[in-house]
């Protein structure tokens, strides 16, 4: 050998250690971190860095293609490995729901407020528009969700929905708020997932859930009956409304961050809110679940309707109270998130 | 050995040295999707299939058992995929398979939102565009015939992303900021220059100074394939050619040992300009 090469002659020196971490790479891939013992453990990030210099030095010395090859799928793979976050599924579900979403919910308190007023700018045009023509209750409600009930049906009958609780009805209900809770969360998902087509489907979402709640308002009252009505929607309505307001919120944010970026890249906003507003939509998918249980086993159990508003009053309350204060740093208490 | 139609996506990591990964093909991807829909499949008949046959013989109450079937279909569909990205880092069975994952277009470690994020979009990108093409009145009821087209096409559009951006990035992808790319895998060879040129010849600088760097990877290339089919042939092309090219008029050497030397010699004169901050890319660049 008489040609003398840099890259050669530096190859050599750091061989061993490429050679060492790939060893623990492969076995770390393959069993993760229990499949090492501390000391290797230990061991990996300065390896792991002594991978990068020689990538950074092989790229700017060498001219051996292998060589840079090997080093670039080998710091790839050791980055991947040294900066994956390892927490259990119990810790992380914990931290969900005690810190990020609601803390994800405050910060997005704007979008809240203006999906709900959507929601509710819904349900007094649907009551408005229904009350003042009962056909129209046919344009607002899907059939298959009204379920023969409507301006045509009588007073005995609409009183039966808010009571329905005969042992083999109960049954027949607990598998409909199943059924009810995954059509809820997977329109939820989508009202989250429509923000990327700018913002207005989920805003379209909100407000024709809003009329949907209204015409059926101004049903129940053309007969007397909106106290009962109330009582009957509002124990479960309360979180389910508030999570449809979430998700609805949620796609907004994401709407918001495609059409108004600011001063930050389109794409960049776009994944940092996104995010954010993903948060957002997973706690209102539990909320969902919370209502649905609710829906089901509660309503058919509890007639009374003082117990009813009683139930709702303190659903709301926990809820709120949930979302707005858990997970707060101490020093920001009080000052609130914007 | 690089494809000059693979796309590279640069990560800078924490250390701020960026790290090249393959981005992952969009076949790769639809693979890896089938793998996990018929993973769901699977697991949502087992839960099931079960559960069924215990309400044929009387042993539970069937809608007891709808309930049951109903809440574990929906978490199973809406969760399977962010339950693995979050066990796996990024993986899940089919992409694991497929020697492909998710990680963070901008560096730093894959977090829970991201992986929250990238995956409750699947709902706009599977169900919707499918719903259009085959439940189009459930979506739409009475819209009249353009506007339901209109509609189907552009929620095609959500679902078929991938295919119209460089990096493959699906609507979850850009909400989540993530990239999916190839688990990278390289195998380090023997240093040619060190292993294979036991004899030097002399070249002259004229002679090594026809080709750039371009054409010593070409050669590396041509000899790393030494004991497979056509590997003489190749070598008996490009060792004449070389010849020809720098007028060779020494003694008269086997092909491989030839090229052996050469390949050494070309990077070593390459490598000492480089030190000087001299990169010749090609022949053609001239200095």
């Amino acid at each position: 050998m008489t040609v003398l090469l840099k890259s050669a002659a530096f190859r050599a020196e750091r061989e061993g250690s490429w050679r060492e971490l790939e060893g623990l790479v492969v076995r770390l891939e393959k069993g993760g971190t229990r499949a090492l013992s501390p000391a290797e453990l230990a061991r990996l990030p300065a390896l792991y860095r002594a991978a990068l210099s020689s990538l950074s030095v092989a790229r700017a010395i060498s001219l051996d293609r292998n060589v840079v090859e090997y080093l670039e799928s080998l710091s790839g793979r050791a980055y991947l490995a040294v900066y994956a976050s390892r927490r259990r599924l119990r810790e992380a579900l914990g931290d969900f729901f005690v810190r990020r979403f609601p803390r994800a919910v405050r910060a997005h308190a704007w979008h809240v407020a203006i999906a709900a007023a959507l929601l509710v700018l819904g349900a007094v045009t649907g009551f408005a528009l229904t009350a003042s023509d009962g056909e129209r209750f046919y344009a607002f409600v899907d059939p298959m969700y009204a379920q023969g009930r409507g301006p045509a049906s009588s007073t005995a009958s609409l009183r039966e929905v808010l009571y329905g609780g005969k042992k083999d009805v109960a049954g027949m209900l607990k598998t409909f708020a199943m059924f009810l809770f995954q059509h809820n969360a997977r329109i939820g998902i989508m009202a989250f997932a429509v923000g990327f087509a700018g913002g207005v489907p989920a805003a379209l979402l909100l407000f024709s859930n809003g009329l949907v709640l209204g015409a059926f308002a101004a049903v129940y009252a053309s007969r007397g009956l909106s106290l009962e009505f109330f009582a009957w929607v509002l124990p479960h309505g309360v979180t389910e409304l508030t999570a449809v307001a979430l998700c609805g919120a949620a796609g907004m944010a994401l709407g918001q961050a495609l059409l108004f970026p600011g001063r930050e890249e389109r794409l960049a906003g776009l994944a940092r809110r996104g995010r954010e507003a993903g948060v957002v939509a997973l706690g209102a998918v539990a909320l969902f679940f919370v209502a649905a249980l609710i829906e089901g086993i509660f309503r058919q159990l509890v007639h009374s309707v003082p117990v009813r508003y009683a139930v709702a009053l303190g659903a709301a309350g926990v809820l709120f109270a949930y979302l707005a204060t858990s997970g707060r740093e101490p020093s920001s208490r009080g000052r609130g998130h914007g | 050995m690089a494809d000059a139609t693979e796309r590279l996506r640069e990560v800078v990591t924490p250390e701020g040295v960026p790290v090249r990964f393959t981005v992952a093909l969009a076949g790769d991807r639809i693979g890896a999707f089938a793998l996990d829909f018929l993973a769901i499949g699977v697991i949502v008949l087992a839960i099931v299939v079960p559960l069924a046959l215990l309400a044929a013989r009387g042993f539970l109450e069937s809608d007891l058992i709808l309930a049951v079937a109903v809440l574990a279909v929906f978490l199973v569909r809406t969760f399977y995929f962010a339950f693995f990205e979050l066990a796996w880092q990024g993986q899940t069975p089919g992409k694991r398979r497929l020697r492909i994952r998710a990680v963070e277009a901008r560096g730093g470690p894959l977090t829970a939102e991201a992986i929250i994020a990238r995956n409750l979009t699947r709902e706009l990108e599977l169900f919707l565009p499918m719903a259009a093409l085959f439940a189009p009145d459930a979506l739409f009821p009475g819209a009249p015939v353009w506007s339901r087209l209109a509609a189907t096409a552009w929620m095609l559009v959500f679902g078929f992303l991938p295919l119209f951006n460089r990096d493959r990035l699906r609507v979850g992808d850009l909400v989540a900021g993530t990239v999916v790319v190839r688990t990278p895998d390289a195998v380090l060879l023997e240093d040619l220059a060190v292993a294979r040129a036991k004899e030097a010849i002399a070249f002259t600088d004229e002679q090594l100074d026809v080709y750039g760097v371009y054409e010593l990877q070409v050669l590396e290339d041509v000899l790393r394939r030494r004991g497979q089919p056509g590997h003489d042939d190749a070598v008996r092309t490009v060792a004449a050619k070389v010849r020809e090219k720098i007028r060779w008029s020494g003694e008269s050497v086997a092909d491989e040992r030839f090229l052996d030397a050469f390949y050494a010699a070309l990077r070593a004169r390459l490598e000492r300009r480089l030190l000087f901050g001299k990169r010749r890319a090609d022949k053609h660049d001239r200095p």
